[in-house]
């Protein structure tokens, strides 16, 4: 039935005023060229995992004032590949201690799901190929973005089959980290996204590019979502600063340390396509998926918007965002596990649900559902709830603000009232945290005292018996 | 083109076939040297812990997290057919689902907030 409706080429709005579902036309697709398309998009992702895991290593390479891999090929271009022969050649260790079947399984589920999500994900407008006239895009549905995050469930499982059949302790505390991380993000990340469906009116991909062709992109209509979702990608594909399924100090390698040789590979490989999938839903979703960026857009009657153009300026901003990934990854420091799930569950959730319910209401008004009056400001017209909606915003957020204030205050002050021992984290000779009810001196007056007398009579003198300690020493 | 799921059953063929094969092909080519130290499991150099074999002990907060998801994942994939027929739904709906946040998500939350289900240490 839809594929008739969209056969028809009714391309734009629908009588009752419903978006079609979804827009591309799939009707002169044979299913040979859909098989071609599909191994294109199979060597586009391969491709571009072994040249991302090169650029990443480069750029962190460069971030640490360190040349970063660079021998094999030109610039080092090749280094991937290298390590995709040596991990094909190593020995496929399976511990005694794990489940045979479960162990294998675990991979191969974890990256073919991997590749589900882009068989929706358009790459471009109507191209010819070989004749036809068909999308750059493998298929589209009514619900294609919600297949996304069903895929991105999945994915969950082979995480957490792989902790538990490797039959090992860190295996098992990572595999069950790196789900509940998974899962705790995937609602916030979830809720971000229904600010764009408000505005496309549809779930479908491509529906939803063209709706920001209309509409301009939807990181600017929905700014918010946009930061959360951004936030949530990171969490959702186990990268730094979240990466706290493998943090070395804690769980050696987290729910793969068992893996080696190519059964690891596969694991690598499925966290490359992720990071590519999640920068090509944002992509898609807020930053107008394959359409040219508005200067370029412009010239010449919209030239750069035709054809093969279109995976240009996909393929340019989604290594926009994985800079991103590798930028946070070369300068933040990894956050605490209790931090991460406070800032999920008390932070992003609430916070998404206020802004829906924002979003909402300005959809609303513009509707038309509270009344048809109009202003008019920069020469468009805008509905008259919208000055409510945004002043009522306006005074909840500078409530929130100061009662958030005022309880940031009272934390600290409270913070500072427990604090009464200072203590030398070197006092021992060797660093230590410190306790509850306890605070540290800071560790350059600390170590100053140590090389000076006069400031370590004086610290002394102040009533830090640790400084004291450490005079000994040196006596 | 009959059905749209057919090229996304094709793709992950052709991914599964990918991985099954490079899986498959490193058993055969890699190489098979047995030693009784490397079948243990890792534990960083000391003696592996017993309990890890009969699926261990894990803190309950875990699963309560698995419940929070499965309950707010739910209502979240409610807010999706709304948001999509937004337009045709009109203020009515708009009201309704307002009640729904309300009772669902910021009811619940602020219970389960209250009550300790978000806290970690």
């Amino acid at each position: 039935m839809i594929a008739q409706v969209v056969s028809s080429g009714v391309t734009s709005l629908a009588l009752d005023g419903a978006r079609e579902n979804p827009l591309a036309d799939f009707s002169d697709t044979p299913l040979w060229l859909t098989a071609i398309k599909a191994v294109g998009i199979f060597a586009y992702l391969l491709i571009q995992v072994l040249l991302v895991i090169w650029f990443e290593r480069r750029v962190i390479g460069r971030m640490q004032q360190r040349p970063g891999p660079n021998r094999n090929g030109p610039f080092g271009l090749l280094q991937s590949l290298a390590d995709g022969v040596k991990s094909m050649l190593k020995e496929d260790v399976r511990p005694k201690a794990s489940d045979a079947i479960v162990f294998t399984v675990a991979p191969i589920l974890f990256a073919s799901m991997a590749f589900v999500a882009f068989s929706i994900i358009p790459l471009g407008p109507d191209v010819s190929m070989f004749g036809y006239r068909t999308p750059l895009q493998l298929t589209d549905l009514p619900v294609a973005v919600l297949l996304v995050l069903a895929a991105a469930g999945v994915a969950a499982y082979g995480v957490i089959m792989a902790g538990w059949a490797s039959g090992s302790t860190y295996p098992m505390l990572g595999g069950l980290r790196s789900s509940a991380q998974i899962i705790s993000y995937e609602i916030a990340m979830g809720l971000s996204l229904v600010a764009v469906f408000l505005y496309a009116g549809s779930m479908s991909t491509s529906q939803i590019v063209a709706a920001q062709a209309e509409q301009g992109w939807f990181i600017i209509a929905a700014a918010f979502s946009f930061v959360v979702y951004v936030i949530t990608m990171v969490g959702e594909t186990n990268r730094l600063p979240f990466d706290l399924a493998e943090g070395e100090g804690e769980i050696v390698g987290g729910y793969f340390t068992e893996y080696s040789g190519m059964r690891f590979a596969m694991f690598f490989l499925a966290e490359y396509i992720n990071m590519f999938t999640v920068s090509a839903i944002a992509t898609t979703l807020f930053l107008g998926g394959w359409q040219a960026p508005p200067g370029i857009a412009a010239i010449n009657d919209g030239m750069f918007n035709e054809g093969w153009w279109g995976l240009l300026w996909f393929t340019l901003k989604m290594w926009l965002f994985m800079f991103l990934f590798v930028w946070l990854r070369g300068t933040l420091p990894r956050t605490r596990y209790d931090q991460f799930m406070k800032f999920g569950w008390k932070f992003l959730i609430p916070a998404s649900l206020v802004w829906i319910v924002l979003v909402a209401l300005v959809r609303g008004a513009d509707a038309g559902f509270f009344g048809d009056s109009t202003f008019g400001i920069l020469g468009r017209d805008f509905p008259v709830p919208v000055l409510f909606i945004l002043g009522a915003a306006l005074l909840l957020m500078i409530i929130g603000f100061t009662l958030w204030d005022r309880a940031a205050e009272r934390r600290r002050a409270e913070r500072r009232e427990e604090s009464v021992i200072d203590v030398d984290p070197f006092a021992g000779g060797y660093p230590v945290p410190p306790l509850p009810g306890q605070r540290l001196v800071e560790p350059g007056s600390a170590r100053v005292g140590r090389t000076q007398t006069d400031i370590h009579t004086d610290a002394s003198g102040s009533g830090a018996a640790t400084a004291v300690v450490v005079s000994d020493k040196e006596d | 083109m009959t059905n749209p799921y057919t090229p996304m059953l094709i793709l992950v063929a052709l991914g599964a076939g990918f991985v099954i094969f490079s899986v498959g092909l490193a058993q055969i080519v890699g190489p098979k040297r047995y030693n009784r130290a490397k079948a243990e499991a890792y534990e960083c150099g000391i003696q592996p812990s017993p309990q890890a074999a009969e699926g261990g002990r894990f803190p309950i907060k875990y699963y309560l997290t698995a419940m929070l998801f499965i309950i707010f994942d739910i209502e979240a994939v409610f807010l999706y057919p709304y948001a999509v027929a937004f337009d045709q739904l009109g203020l009515f709906t708009l009201l309704a689902m307002f009640l729904f946040l309300l009772n669902a998500f910021f009811i619940a939350d602020a219970y389960v907030w209250k009550r300790g289900g978000f806290e970690w240490d």
